[in-house]
């Protein structure tokens, strides 16, 4: 470095974090991904129950459902999960539509369209589908090719030893982000979450999606085998959808609490501040 | 200055982003020609995709009685309104007849009977509802490449047209009657049958008696229920609302294989 930091003294340097394919398929993501959960979402809703094996629907026994039922005048809304019922009245199984409480899984506000229509949200849902498969090839065939996988993913020995891992999940806790030098790379949570959601999570997504197309049984059985069946592959897709989605809540909750605008500038423009020290007095 | 214009850069960019928020609860111009031409795009990628990866008889799985669903739901359609299906059931279907007419060179009509005496295949398939649940059955019938073969094909033929007894919305035109479409590839595949077996019985009413398709790598909507009329078209444009099928003219995919 030409410039000198007296001793004691801080300066700001604004340092080069995303590259332009990065900060491009990041937003194409975002944009698929959302609409991806509410169009699923309202797909979902047209039979919200989940099974596990090849076959599944109303005589047979679900592992998860969402429901609601009468008690006298009165609308009780519920989720169930094997033998465990927890009310969720005005959010799942029964929710206000238009100001009157209407039976469905999800509530308007977390499905699209808004209100029901099965064909709709299939036909958005296909769209962005092909939109996530086309952005998420081309950042995996760029994140191999460029290195961006092997140089700012993938984890080092030191990053993946316990204590190491410890220590980092002891200062997130404390809301303590890495500062300086260390700011210039990822730290290990964030690669072993990112490469999760990266080749594992979203893989994932697409695999049991194409599980519960019927041509792809007769292209690919042991596809649908390998997820259990049909039914099973509707019920990961959905759990997988739900563990994606608590992936961007805590996304989104770093974001905020790790300082919103570097953050945030750092995705749009691919500038990121670090402050550096200069010798101790 | 310089954080002002990161933050409209920002802005500027996530705003398509929020879109996708800001429009949920909103309605959609669902009837719009750009929305069709946008949602046409995506399923001619399907379509396409899935017919390069799928051979023309690749078959969709077949399973042992022993896989079988206790009890295959029955929906759409359980019972057909009218007159004319009474008078066929109570006379158990004897004075039905199935039709197979428009660009063939000899024109079909087949009783129940005559289309039992022919070659049949069973089959114990997965039936893969829109809705998203599924239940396995088994399931007789006659294939309906057989029957294209025997009436002959004008060569212009592209889609076989099936016409059904039930009118699944109730309208006073026969604007809400069930029909399907499907191309000339599922017609011929080996397992594209005409069922009038179920399970090892007679096929029920709520399942479509006499006679229902079964198009085993498409969705549930496909297999045609309560079948009267096949009819072999080079175009489904003049039909209902023109998009192939009840549920396709209501914005369904016409390609249902997904």
């Amino acid at each position: 470095m030409a410039d000198i930091i007296p001793p004691g003294g801080t300066r700001r340097v604004l340092v080069k974090r995303h590259s332009i394919s990065v900060r491009v398929t990041h937003w194409i993501n975002v944009i698929c991904l959302s609409f991806l959960l509410l169009t699923g979402l309202q797909i979902f809703n047209a039979h919200p129950n989940l099974y596990w094996g090849s076959y599944g629907a109303d005589t047979d026994t679900p592992f998860i459902s969402i429901g609601s039922a009468v008690e006298g005048s009165v609308y009780r809304g519920f989720a169930r999960v094997g033998g465990i019922e927890v009310p969720t009245t005005g959010v799942l199984g029964i929710s206000s539509y238009n100001g009157q409480p209407q039976q469905r899984a999800f509530p308007s506000w977390l499905t699209f369209p808004g209100y029901r229509d099965l064909g709709a949200g299939r036909n958005w849902h296909f769209f962005f589908a092909w939109a996530f498969v086309i952005n998420g090839a081309l950042y995996w065939l760029w994140g191999f090719l460029s290195g961006h996988f092997r140089r700012d993913l993938a984890p080092t020995t030191e990053e993946l030893k316990p204590a190491h891992i410890a220590r980092e999940i002891a200062s997130h806790a404390k809301l303590r982000f890495p500062k300086g030098e260390e700011a210039r790379h990822y730290n290990s949570l964030q690669k072993l979450a990112y490469l999760g959601v990266i080749f594992l999570l979203l893989p994932l997504m697409i695999l049991t999606g194409l599980s519960m197309s019927p041509a792809i049984d007769a292209i690919a059985p042991w596809l649908v085998d390998l997820f259990g069946g049909r039914q099973s592959a509707r019920t990961i897709h959905f759990i997988v959808a739900s563990l994606t989605t608590g992936f961007v809540v805590v996304h989104l909750v770093m974001v905020l609490v790790s300082g919103v605008w570097n953050n945030l500038r750092s995705m749009v423009t691919g500038r990121y501040a670090i402050k550096l020290e200069g010798p101790a007095l | 200055m310089s954080t002002l214009l990161t933050r409209r850069k920002f802005l500027a960019g996530s705003s398509v982003g929020m879109a996708a928020f800001a429009l949920t609860g909103c309605d959609l111009p669902g009837g719009s020609e750009s929305y069709r031409r946008i949602i046409k795009m995506a399923e001619s990628l399907t379509q396409g995709t899935q017919r390069l990866f799928l051979s023309d008889k690749a078959l969709a799985r077949e399973f042992t009685e022993a896989d079988m669903s206790p009890v295959f739901k029955a929906n759409g359609t359980k019972h057909p309104d009218g007159e004319a299906y009474a008078r066929l059931l109570e006379t158990n279907f004897s004075d039905w007849r199935l039709v197979v007419d428009g660009m063939v060179n000899k024109p079909l009509s087949l009783s129940l009977a005559e289309l039992k005496q022919l070659p049949s295949r069973t089959q114990i398939t997965r039936h893969d509802c829109v809705e998203g649940w599924s239940a396995i059955g088994k399931w007789t019938g006659v294939p309906l490449g057989l029957l294209l073969q025997t009436a002959g094909l004008a060569p212009d033929a592209r889609y076989a047209v099936l016409h059904c007894a039930d009118k699944y919305e109730k309208t006073l035109d026969d604007s809400g009657r069930y029909y399907e479409s499907i191309d000339l590839v599922d017609a011929f595949h080996p397992q594209t049958i005409l069922a009038y077996g179920m399970n090892g019985g007679t096929l029920p009413v709520e399942h479509g008696a006499p006679l229902r398709l079964r198009v085993e790598r498409h969705l549930g909507y496909k297999h045609a229920k309560y079948l009267m009329r096949i009819e072999i078209v080079d175009s489904f444009a003049h039909l209902g609302r023109g998009h192939g099928g009840f549920w396709e003219d209501r914005g369904y995919e016409w390609y249902a294989g997904i």
